[in-house]
């Protein structure tokens, strides 16, 4: 809907296209990227039985803008050695792999970057880029620490993203499309629609469903929390061992590109486990627009459906990472591949051949 | 069992490297044996059924600075000869007896016999005591300076009569 | 055709965020496995022994705080106990209560500060800081005792400088109460949490006689099995008339002696810890404090070793006196520079991870190391 206003504006379709793509980054990621940071300070803060910053503004919630002020006024360094190419090339990469998931994401019902069919397909291949941008990373700043982190880093980006994908397949059986916009309005109505609850299957196969589709949900989650390297995965920016990993050396506003990525990944990643699990941007009962008889009202509630789960499983994230201590190498890659691909593998056969009934 | 019996057991088998028992008024009694058969009288102490001593508490040198002191002109003063000593501490978890035996060198030649081989205790010890005092422990595997940094020439800083080097690496040490 | 392989030196160098201190860790890896770790010390080395040969015996009590700068209240008792023994002295009953209830809440404290970091290392950061909250009310404790945080120049030989404030015992019975829960909420949180034994059982196995060997005391000694402890094998102060149990490490959670036993036994230690300050909170007599406290303190010719039990191991201070003011030798043997010779035994054949995770459950402090 946005997309056909917005080419009527300008009136030439291509602009229209760049410009749609565009707005969720900066009305919506960009600010929640920086208002994500002075979350977690803040939650892990009072998790911790302390404050948190206090000061700037009230109760500190301008230290954000604080902090992006510190960090674009810093001196960019480079070292003599880096390989100068690389170096600068690989903050863009991690960055721009990143936000360009979010054009395929549906925020609501009238608003979609791009309507593509292969939605799905999309973000798990945009997503690859990242490791990329690591190991470019890792090797720029000829350093033995960061290319540590940084092979580490891809190894587990690598590995984790086969779980993914198995419980996107299960989801493709279950729902027979890959396009994200027909998936969520697969998931409108009540909350017993939603995929989780075994979606819009009737009959006996809805509650054979159920417990799958919970193993499922557990077993994405777990994954994409080791797809943004959060801890407990989050050995290549280990800072008691590796003093932070493949971005030990940058600074200033390369640095700045790093944590804001990292913060639009975890973003990213919940909204999918959003859309595919738990109704994308419906809301469990009814809208109140629909109550009132405002049909513009109804866009918006969803938004802001949306941004409430999203955000509640962004907190979800930030609880277990001030809580569990961080696994080890071999550990990590022996959960993914000893514990979670067999697991995802069997659940996928039990799926299909629920959907055959 | 007390010190006095384990010094007749001791004196019995090794004759002349044990060379006195000395008894104080004040503080602890202790056993003076010869440097260079330490290892050979630590071994039997390690490995007899009445004493097994398998801890070793502690090892430290001891400048004597019981030389003959010459006043310079600068006010500063120097031992010349003397002795330099090695005190040892150790301990029978089994029995609960403990134990201490000395030994005592010429500061020309500082030499006493390593007891790593024994208790890896002694290891870090005995670089200590080479580090700081400069005596020489022949068969130690690894007799490096342990707390000085390892290019230091300006000698041994625990000794009585040592001076600071004027310069380390092009930097001024007096401070 | 066998390809080449070369062994790599990594430098975990002065500077490191977990490595507790300037300490530099030379490792030589094959990949991402460890041949040999081999530890550089003497970063801070501020030449304690030959300043105490110039000073006399009652002007060296700060610079003994200043070794273990955790453990304070220890270095000094060590010190103290030392020097009273070459003396020959006696000191009032409420002298040794005093000492023992600021030894023991320094015992709780340093094993905070280690259970806290060792957590953090692993990466679960929230227990470091319950654990440094609740170090802060023993930090206040001794503020309102000696007047400092850290550094306390409180007990001295012969006594202690000043007595009690009047509210101290009722504040310390407080503490009491209020840290039990806590050490049960440190061990929800942490001790039994699947990751964390995952990082530390089976890590850093010490064997008995190798601990022996190498003269480990302390907690390490006690994890690998064997129940030494100088507070009840070589009894000093009035530790004799409290009645405490002490912990040793069984192996439950991988093999006896790992990581997770070094870590668990320290926890058994302050609740131990806890028993003994409240039972001498009961205790304590009436008494002056100053009345032992010589005006000058010039001991006989002679030697002493004295030893006690500081929270990471035997602290022992052989003091060679040649009858004047100054002491002639004063030599220390601190427990971190006795337990950290083993590092490269317990290292072989494990991942540069583990090398933080058995660091961390040796509990060093560089202050003690290098004096």
């Amino acid at each position: 809907m946005i997309y056909e206003f917005l080419s009527n504006i300008t009136g030439s379709e291509i602009l229209g296209a760049i410009i749609s793509a565009f707005l969720p980054l900066f009305l919506f990621i960009l600010p929640f990227a920086l208002i994500a940071v002075l979350l977690e300070r803040k939650v892990s803060a009072h998790m911790q039985d302390r404050l948190g910053p206090m000061r700037v503004g009230y109760h500190g919630i301008l230290q954000t803008v604080a902090d992006i002020l510190k960090l674009i006024q810093k001196e960019d360094i480079t070292a003599d050695a880096n390989d100068k190419t690389l170096f600068n090339l690989a903050p863009i990469l991690v960055f721009a792999g990143s936000y360009a998931v979010f054009a395929a994401i549906p925020f609501s019902s009238s608003y979609l970057g791009s309507n593509i069919n292969l939605g799905l397909f999309f973000i798990i291949g945009i997503s690859g880029i990242v490791v990329a941008g690591i190991l470019m990373a890792g090797w720029a700043s000829n350093n033995k620490y960061t290319l540590l982190g940084a092979m580490r880093s891809a190894a587990q980006l690598i590995s984790y993203e086969i779980p993914t994908i198995m419980i996107v397949v299960t989801i493709l059986m279950v729902t027979g499309t890959l396009n994200l916009k027909e998936i969520t309005e697969l998931q409108s109505g009540y909350f017993w629609n939603w995929l989780i609850f075994g979606g819009n299957v009737t009959g006996i196969a809805k509650y054979l469903l159920i417990p799958f589709m919970i193993v499922g949900f557990v077993i994405i989650y777990i994954s994409t929390l080791a797809e943004v390297n959060r801890t407990p995965f989050d050995i290549p920016e280990a800072e008691s061992e590796l003093v932070s990993g493949y971005h030990t050396e940058y600074s200033g506003m390369k640095f700045a590109m790093f944590f804001l990525a990292e913060y639009a990944n975890m973003f990213a990643v919940s909204a999918i486990v959003v859309l595919l699990f738990f109704g994308g941007y419906h809301s469990p009962f009814g809208y109140l627009g629909n109550t009132f008889g405002i049909t513009w009202l109804i866009p918006i509630e969803q938004l802001l459906w949306f941004t409430f789960k999203g955000v509640g499983f962004v907190l979800v994230q930030m609880w277990l990472r001030w809580t569990l201590p961080r696994l080890r190498v071999d550990q990590l890659m022996a959960v993914c591949w000893k514990y979670l691909i067999p697991i995802a593998f069997v659940n996928l056969l039990i799926v299909g051949l629920i959907t055959l009934l | 069992m007390t010190e006095k019996e384990i010094f007749e057991i001791l004196k019995e088998k090794f004759g002349d490297s044990i060379i006195e028992f000395v008894e104080a008024q004040a503080g602890e009694n202790y056993i003076k044996v010869s440097p260079l058969e330490i290892d050979k009288v630590c071994a039997f102490l390690f490995t007899d059924d009445r004493l097994q001593f398998d801890s070793l508490i502690n090892l430290s040198g001891v400048d004597d600075a019981n030389g003959e002191k010459k006043v310079n002109e600068d006010g500063s003063f120097d031992f010349i000869g003397g002795t330099l000593s090695v005190v040892y501490h150790i301990e029978s978890l089994k029995h609960l007896h403990k134990l201490t035996l000395a030994v005592s060198v010429e500061k020309d030649k500082p030499d006493v016999v390593s007891v790593t081989d024994i208790w890896a205790h002694a290891n870090w010890h005995e670089r200590e005591a080479f580090d700081l005092l400069g005596i020489n422990f022949l068969n130690h595997p690894d007799l490096r300076r342990i707390l000085m940094p390892y290019d230091w020439e300006g000698g041994f800083p625990l000794r009585k009569d040592y001076k600071d080097p004027e310069f380390y690496r092009g930097m001024k040490v007096p401070y | 055709m066998v390809l080449k392989t070369e062994e790599m030196t990594l430098n975990m160098g002065p500077q490191h965020p977990s490595t507790h201190g300037v300490l530099r860790l030379e490792l030589q890896l094959d990949g991402e496995f460890i041949v040999n770790v081999i530890p550089h010390i003497g970063y801070l080395h501020r030449c304690f022994e030959k300043h105490a040969e110039f000073m006399t015996y009652p002007q060296v009590v700060p610079y003994t705080d200043r070794m273990d700068y955790l453990a304070s209240m220890y270095n000094e008792f060590g010190y103290a106990v030392a020097v009273e023994k070459l003396l020959g002295i006696e000191v009032p009953e409420r002298v040794e209560f005093i000492r023992v209830i600021m030894g023991e809440l320094q015992r709780i404290a340093s094993h905070l500060v280690a259970l806290g970091t060792y957590g953090a290392d692993i990466g679960a950061v929230t227990p470091f800081l319950f654990c440094f909250r609740d170090r802060e009310k023993i930090l206040s404790l001794f503020e309102m005792a000696s007047g400092a945080r850290l550094l306390y120049n409180y007990i001295w030989v012969g006594g202690v400088s000043r007595d009690l404030p009047p509210d101290f015992l009722r504040l310390a019975k407080e503490f009491v109460d209020y840290f039990r829960p806590k050490i049960k909420e440190l061990n929800d949180l942490l001790s039994f949490n699947k990751i964390f034994i995952e990082r530390t059982a089976n890590i850093g196995i010490l064997p008995l006689d190798v601990a022996v060997n190498y003269g480990i005391t302390g907690p390490m000694l006690r994890a690998s099995g064997m129940k030494w402890d100088l507070r009840k094998d070589d009894p000093y102060s009035v530790y004799n008339k409290f009645d405490f149990d002490i912990p040793v490490g069984d192996g439950r959670m991988g093999t006896v002696g790992d990581s997770w036993d070094r870590y668990y036994v320290r926890i058994i230690e302050m609740e131990e810890s806890l028993k003994i300050v409240e039972q001498a909170l009961n205790q304590i007599p009436e008494g002056d404090v100053l009345s032992a406290i010589p005006k000058r303190i010039k001991p006989p010719v002679g030697q002493v070793y004295g030893r006690v039990e500081n929270p990471r191991g035997e602290l022992g201070y052989f003091i060679v006196s040649d009858g004047t003011v100054n002491p002639k030798r004063i030599k220390v043997r601190p427990p971190s520079f006795v337990n950290l010779a083993v590092i490269g035994e317990l290292c072989k054949g494990h991942m540069i991870a583990d090398v933080i995770s058995v660091l961390g459950s040796i509990d060093i402090v560089l202050g003690e190391i290098d004096r």
